[in-house]
């Protein structure tokens, strides 16, 4: 599978998917997307990495573990919901910014918990699919 | 909860309590003596410790849970203690038998529990005995007092129940005397006394009582006069003294309340010292054979002057506090409206059974001459006599003196179970009159039942032809069969195959959904509320068929690996259709992954072979094709049922004012739902740590890096 076109497609997909993702994530609040479908395709553009160049040069790729992303997002998710308790609100309030940031958007408690999801979705796959590939 | 350690001390906590520590004292001075030397000596007290605080705990236990933990905790520490020679097979099997059959009851005494405090409203037992009115009156009061006596027979060793006590007699003798004979067996007979004014006062309440526990001590009685061993005798003889104080408990009335307060006294003192006198026995000559000793009384004096003090409070010989409480027990019985004379008659022969029962282990083995072989026997420790002796001397002085324990002890104890008792008066001496006749039959009955049936090891042999029918070997031939079932449905079921747990799973479902759709659902379409079907679906829908078909018949792997992917992509255009475009895309990225994933592994994966026969692919096909007409049935009636829009149109309105989202979807997932969001992603961690942990964890390499 290791074909030049493949590749070199390769090399432009994987940015390209990455911000895909990014904008997925972004946009769910607004219209269909979320953090759920965003860290699947951000999965898939890694995985499409380790067919084209091999498992090794993904993992140089992506610097950090795949398995080390499950408890960060889970903590970034945990830490969004306990957010308003601070401001003496219940768990789970939604925070809000007032003014919107230009091509971000409104940012709020719960753009932080989809990215949570984000991060934790895609380090189950990738540690899922990675585990597999190397153990068969 | 309302579980709250609360203790009260009344008359009944106060009479156990006493007898707890009292003779608790007693064996812990025994112990430092009979057990000197020995290599868990530390574990030992441990476990003795243990038990203490558990059976004071539950005693003084006002709250029903903290009284069941307690009661746990008792056969927990009695298991130990049982065990304590850990070396041997025979101690190991012993202690697990009682640990099985205590805690059996344990479960039940829960059960009996959760539905008393249901019922009452509370858990405190001192506030129950306001609702005993309430509770009798119930529905459910047959079931609450069957699991109560479950709970108190397996504790209390009563017949069918009994036969763990036997064998618990496998433990060291300072264990026999106060788990098995003076305390622990008594948490039955007490929890029994504690309800009688919750529960009690009920003809079957009663009656079940009664009739098990006047059974149990005829049995038990029966039982004790051919056995050959001390321990075994006096291991019977408590059985039988336990069936007595149910059978009082049973025959419910003042009097006899009265005789069962005495009695548990009685029986603590007296049968506490014929196991210690035993324990010296065993300790000094090495043998518990009944058959081998005698004249003991020649190299231990004070040894059988304590076993013939406990001998006489046991035979109930004025002036012990023995004859006081036998002569309660024929009196309370003498006095019933109903059945008068047999009951009377059962007590008796009980009675002059025992007698035999402690003669044979309070004299036999002092009296005739002294063989050579104990001439080298000589008096051990003081730590060894003194404490029968105490035990004995007691027995003597209550006997004499009732008044030292009528105001302070008996006198609460009674009214704690009988509030409405009439005042009491304990005294030796009653005149001539029939209960003191009984007596006297009893006392002659033994005496010659004694002189005219000699210790042989034949009539052991006699009885063990009956060992087969005995509750203790249909138990275990009921658990081993249990066990046996047990291996034949784990094999069957947990066999280890997925696509047999798959099978059992969608079958079980079908059955299920079948059951239910045939007995609760009326078959009705209602043709405007289906909409046509739209080119583009019919095409879909074609497409997906064939990917389906193709994917039963195609000998390659990868094919058919492709075909689940094309599934996938028209059930997703079929999400789209619908408008559900969230769906669609989430569906999407998941089937492109699946697909991948497959790849991965069934790369490296042999040749296709197929293993199964076309019988088996008929029954797959039959299960699948039956639980698809199901789904279909059960979507088609959903339309069926009225719903409410209720939620969706609170989610539509509110999205965006409260959560600022447009896309309500999502506003589902990180927002009014978002704990569910939560705990799903721990969930896919969990998972992936899951596949990890599987594949990677090879115990030489761990250290492998992901």
């Amino acid at each position: 599978m290791r074909h030049l076109t493949f590749k070199t497609a390769t090399n432009f997909l994987l940015p390209l998917l990455l911000l895909f993702s990014i904008f997925i994530l972004l946009r769910g609040h607004y219209l269909p997307g979320g953090g759920f479908v965003g860290g699947i395709i951000a999965a898939i553009a890694f995985v499409l990495h380790a067919f084209a160049f091999g498992l090794k040069d993904t993992r140089k790729l992506l610097k950090i573990k795949p398995m080390s992303l499950m408890p960060a997002g889970l903590a970034l998710a945990v830490f969004s919901a306990i957010l308003p308790i601070f401001q003496g609100l219940p768990i789970m309030t939604g925070l809000w910014m007032n003014e919107p940031i230009p091509v971000i958007g409104l940012i709020g408690t719960a753009l932080l918990f989809d990215l949570g999801v984000y991060i934790v979705v895609l380090g189950v796959a990738l540690t899922i699919i990675f585990t597999i590939s190397e153990s068969v | 909860m309302g579980i709250n350690f609360d203790f009260l001390v009344d008359g009944l906590s106060l009479l156990f309590a006493l007898m707890i520590t009292g003779i608790g004292a007693l064996v812990f001075l025994y112990t430092s003596a009979y057990m000197q030397g020995d290599r868990y000596l530390d574990r030992f007290y441990g476990y003795l410790c243990l038990f203490m605080g558990a059976m004071l705990g539950m005693v003084l236990s006002d709250n029903i849970f903290t009284l069941f933990v307690f009661w746990e905790l008792t056969s927990i520490s009695s298991f130990f203690l049982i065990g304590y020679n850990n070396e041997s097979k025979a101690s190991r099997k012993s202690a697990l038998i009682s640990l099985t059959v205590t805690g059996l009851g344990g479960f039940f005494l829960l059960a009996a529990f959760a539905l008393i405090g249901n019922i009452t409203g509370t858990y405190s037992i001192n506030e129950m005995i306001g609702s005993a009115a309430v509770l009798k009156a119930h529905e459910l009061y047959l079931l609450i007092i069957i699991f109560l006596f479950i709970a108190a027979f397996s504790k209390s060793a009563q017949f069918p129940l009994h036969f763990w006590l036997p064998g618990a007699m496998k433990a060291p003798t300072p264990v026999s005397t106060y788990l098995h004979s003076a305390t622990m067996v008594k948490a039955g007979i007490y929890l029994l006394a504690r309800f009688t004014p919750v529960l009690g006062g009920v003809l079957v309440w009663n009656n079940t009582l009664t009739i098990v526990g006047g059974f149990t001590m005829v049995y038990a009685a029966f039982h004790s006069i051919f056995k050959k061993d001390l321990k075994e005798i006096l291991a019977f003889s408590t059985i039988s003294a336990l069936g007595m104080l149910v059978f009082l408990l049973g025959l419910g009335t003042s009097e006899a309340l009265l005789a069962a307060t005495v009695y548990i006294v009685v029986h603590a003192l007296y049968k506490a010292g014929l196991f210690l006198v035993t324990g010296i026995i065993d300790h000094e000559t090495g043998t518990r054979k009944i058959f081998k000793l005698s004249g003991l009384r020649k190299v231990m004096m004070p040894v059988a002057i304590a076993g013939l003090l406990a001998m006489i409070s046991n035979a109930g010989i004025p002036p012990s506090f023995g004859f006081i409480g036998k002569d309660l027990i024929y009196e309370s019985a003498l006095q019933l409206n109903m059945n008068a004379t047999v009951l009377t008659a059962v007590a008796v022969l009980a009675n002059t059974l025992l007698l035999y029962a402690s003669i044979l282990v309070g004299i036999k083995p002092f009296a005739g001459p002294l063989p050579d072989t104990y001439k080298e026997v000589h008096l051990p420790d003081w730590r060894l006599w003194v404490p029968p002796l105490f035990l004995g001397a007691v027995g003597i002085i209550l006997g004499l003196f009732p008044v030292i324990v009528e105001g302070g002890i008996i006198t609460p104890a009674l009214l704690s179970m009988h509030p409405t008792a009439p005042k009491i008066h304990l005294k030796l001496w009653h005149g001539f009159n029939l209960v003191l006749g009984l007596s006297a039959v009893t006392i002659m009955g033994g005496l010659l039942l004694y002189f005219s049936l000699k210790p042989s090891i034949r009539h052991e042999v006699w009885l063990a032809k009956f060992n087969k029918l005995s509750p203790q070997n249909l138990a275990i031939y009921l658990s081993r069969k249990f066990r046996d079932f047990a291996g034949l449905w784990t094999r069957l079921l947990q066999n280890g195959y997925v696509r047999i747990y798959v099978l059992v799973i969608i079958s079980f479902l079908t059955a299920l959904l079948a059951y239910q759709s045939f007995t609760q659902v009326r078959f009705y379409v209602d043709p405007a509320k289906i909409s046509p079907l739209t080119s583009a679906e019919m095409v879909v829908m074609l497409i997906l068929i064939t990917a389906i078909l193709y994917l039963v018949y195609t000998p390659s792997r990868l094919a058919a690996v492709a075909a689940m992917g094309v599934i996938g992509y028209c059930i997703c255009l079929i999400f789209v259709f619908y408008s559900a475009p969230d769906l669609a895309m989430t569906q999407f990225a998941v089937d492109t992954l699946t697909v991948i994933l497959f790849v991965l592994v069934l790369y490296r994966l042999p040749k296709y072979i197929t293993y199964s026969n076309w019988l088996i692919r008929l029954r797959d096909g039959l299960v699948a094709l039956f639980f698809g007409l199901l789904i279909t049935i059960l979507g088609l009636e959903v339309l069926n049922e009225p719903t409410s829009k209720e939620t969706t149109q609170f989610f539509a309105e509110n999205s965006y004012t409260l959560a600022k989202g447009k896309n309500v979807v999502n506003v589902i997932l990180v927002d009014y739902r978002g704990i569910d969001t939560m705990v799903e992603i721990t969930v896919l961690t969990i998972a992936a740590l899951g596949v990890f942990a599987l594949l990677k964890l090879q115990l030489n390499k761990y250290d492998q890096e992901l």
